[in-house]
């Protein structure tokens, strides 16, 4: 069983359609994970995610991207395996997000031992636009899939 | 004839989205188009039929780097509609939550965003690998600027407790002691920041610049003082139209700023700061200026990055100097009451100088609002380095030219996103 600090990063902003993605999981698993990890929700500007990440053993980030993938898919990562170049990630600050975020960690040699990135495909990015319906669907996957695995991590000897 | 294009279709380690068009004829540069494309904003016109209470808030929506700056030009300028004065600790405080801001946002621009052009990297995350000390330094003293934005502003982000009048909340004494010791070793840091960037290699590479920012009579500028240049303007903000004006350029979502009657660009930010008030730095401020070898003035747009290393100095010294002198005010704010009229204000963002100005009814609701970011005003004068700069370097590989241009354009840290208006138009059908 893990002692350290597991961490849900979601990532994102809650007034701009589908980029919400990561904050809504991070919402859902506040209801069923908040004893067991920090529950965090971020806008998304790289050294903010940096910060979140230090000092944990094991970190869930999650976040919307752009792939030109359908709108809802999943798409899990293991950060140890590295992140693929091509998917752009959520809105973020100074082209400065997530993925920088991740690739900052690991060259300072701050990232967690176990860290694993959520992907939503987004579709609308619109400011004030509802999160679609298809990502609606995505999200509690997500929450249920990343409540899963914090549950086996916490279990494991 | 020769004819050479550098083209950056989008601009990295900027915030927004920008892109640069130079053209080289023979050697010399024809033209340089610094062209924002970032879509327009509309926040001038949300603003009208709000309530003046609300604006701090949805002003401060404008950045995610710089929120302070527009909560406080906002706050500025309504409190001199409304006829009210924001003293004491309460003003104090005001110049604490800017000191966060500046720190945090110089801070990110210096290491992240600015250091790679001098240092040969591609970004932060490449550079970080080989300077993995400075980056840890870097990354730790920025979070002492957002955890004063926190403390005092309630979030990092869009933070929450500005208001007309001075905050929903002061903090107690005892709240701002943790703080007091993270900036003493923020303080140092800053001055290794200072030693650091001085050892990069800069361009020799310098202009007549008109500066224009706030003067006060007693203080490095934040929230207020009266807009002067090293060029004879000395004006109230509330003077700011009769001698400013934007306009339209095919190019660009944002507009470009001049000074009217033929006054031509002019630069605001930590260049225009440091060279019209000077004097007015912390002893160590100076001192740092001096060992890292900058003089009382500089027109190097490529050492904007010391003097930026020095501001950061400055604003630890300011930060701890109101913590050390804070007493807890009776009430948070200074009670404000509606009144028909126009309000004008002017502030030091990290980049640059804003002015907002707002019209409000005897209700309190909003009826007109301007808002002119430092990076619109800017924008001309960074064109104008493009044209005056880039055919020295004309000779060197189509790469390290655009690596250069790229520089001479993130000298300003522009702010794209807050920059950006829209075109009013209008269509003649006959």
């Amino acid at each position: 069983m893990t002692q350290g600090r597991v961490v849900v990063i979601g990532v994102g902003s809650l007034d701009r359609g589908d980029d919400a993605a990561g904050r809504e999981v991070a919402r859902r698993l506040r209801v069923t994970c908040e004893s067991h990890a920090e529950i965090l929700e971020l806008e998304g500007e790289a050294t903010g995610i940096l910060a979140a990440l230090e000092k944990a053993e094991a970190a869930f980030v999650i976040d919307a991207c752009l792939s030109g993938a359908a709108a809802g898919t999943i798409r899990r990562f293991d950060v140890a395996e590295g992140l693929p170049a091509a998917l752009s990630f959520g809105l973020s600050s100074h082209g400065f997000g997530l993925a920088e975020a991740v690739e900052l960690a690991k060259a300072l040699g701050a990232l967690p031992p176990r860290c694993i990135v959520y992907a939503i495909e987004g579709e609308s990015f619109e400011i004030s636009a509802p999160v679609s319906a298809a990502v609606t669907r995505a999200i509690e996957e997500v929450a249920m899939r990343v409540r899963d695995e914090i549950h086996v991590l916490l279990r494991r000897e | 004839m020769t004819r050479k294009t550098v083209k950056v279709d989008v601009l990295a380690r900027v915030e927004g989205e920008g892109a640069l068009k130079v053209v080289l004829r023979d050697g010399k540069v024809e033209s340089a188009e610094f062209n924002i494309f970032e879509p327009p904003r509309f926040f001038e016109a949300f603003l009208r039929g709000r309530h003046f209470a609300e604006t701090p808030d949805i002003v401060a929506r404008i950045c995610g780097i710089c929120p302070i700056a527009y909560q406080m030009s906002a706050v500025h300028a309504l409190e001199n509609l409304l006829g009210v004065k924001v003293e004491g600790p309460l003003r104090d405080l005001r110049r604490l939550i800017y000191c966060g801001e500046w720190i945090e946002s110089h801070v990110l621009h210096i290491y992240m965003l600015h250091a790679p052009d001098f240092l040969g990297y591609d970004g932060g995350v490449q550079m970080a690998r080989d300077h993995g000390e400075a980056v840890k330094r870097g990354l730790q003293l920025k979070k002492v600027g957002n955890e004063i934005l926190q403390l005092l502003g309630g979030r990092e982000i869009h933070p929450v407790n500005v208001r007309v009048g001075g905050f929903h909340r002061a903090p107690r004494r005892r709240e701002l002691a943790p703080l007091a010791e993270k900036l003493k070793w923020a303080r140092e840091a800053a001055l290794e920041t200072a030693r650091w960037v001085a050892t990069f290699n800069f361009p020799e590479r310098e202009r007549d610049y008109t500066f224009v920012a706030l003067r006060h009579p007693g203080e490095y500028p934040f929230n207020e003082g009266r807009i002067v240049s090293n060029k004879g303007l000395d004006i109230p903000a509330s003077e700011y139209d009769a001698h400013f004006e934007e306009t339209h350029v095919a190019h660009s979502t944002a507009l470009h700023s001049h000074l009217r009657n033929g006054g031509g660009s002019y630069l605001t930010g930590p260049m225009a700061r440091y060279n019209l008030a000077f004097d007015q730095l912390s002893a160590l401020a100076k001192e740092t200026a001096r060992e890292i070898g900058l003089g009382e003035s500089c027109r190097s747009p490529y050492r904007s990055i010391m003097v930026r290393a020095v501001e950061t100095v400055y604003a630890c010294d300011e930060a701890l100097r109101v913590i050390e002198s804070y007493e807890q005010p009776d009430r948070p704010f200074v009670p404000v009451e509606p009144r028909a009229g126009v309000g004008y204000a002017a502030t030091e963002a990290p980049r640059g100088t804003l002015y907002h100005r707002y019209h409000i009814d005897d209700t309190g609701t909003i009826t007109d609002a301007q808002i002119v970011p430092p990076t619109s005003q800017n924008q001309a004068c960074l064109e104008e380095d493009l044209l005056d700069f880039i055919g020295g370097f004309s000779d060197l590989p189509h790469k390290e030219l655009q690596c250069r241009c790229e520089q001479t354009v993130r000298n300003y840290d522009p702010c794209i996103s807050c920059a950006t208006h829209f075109l009013k138009l209008e269509i003649d059908r006959g």
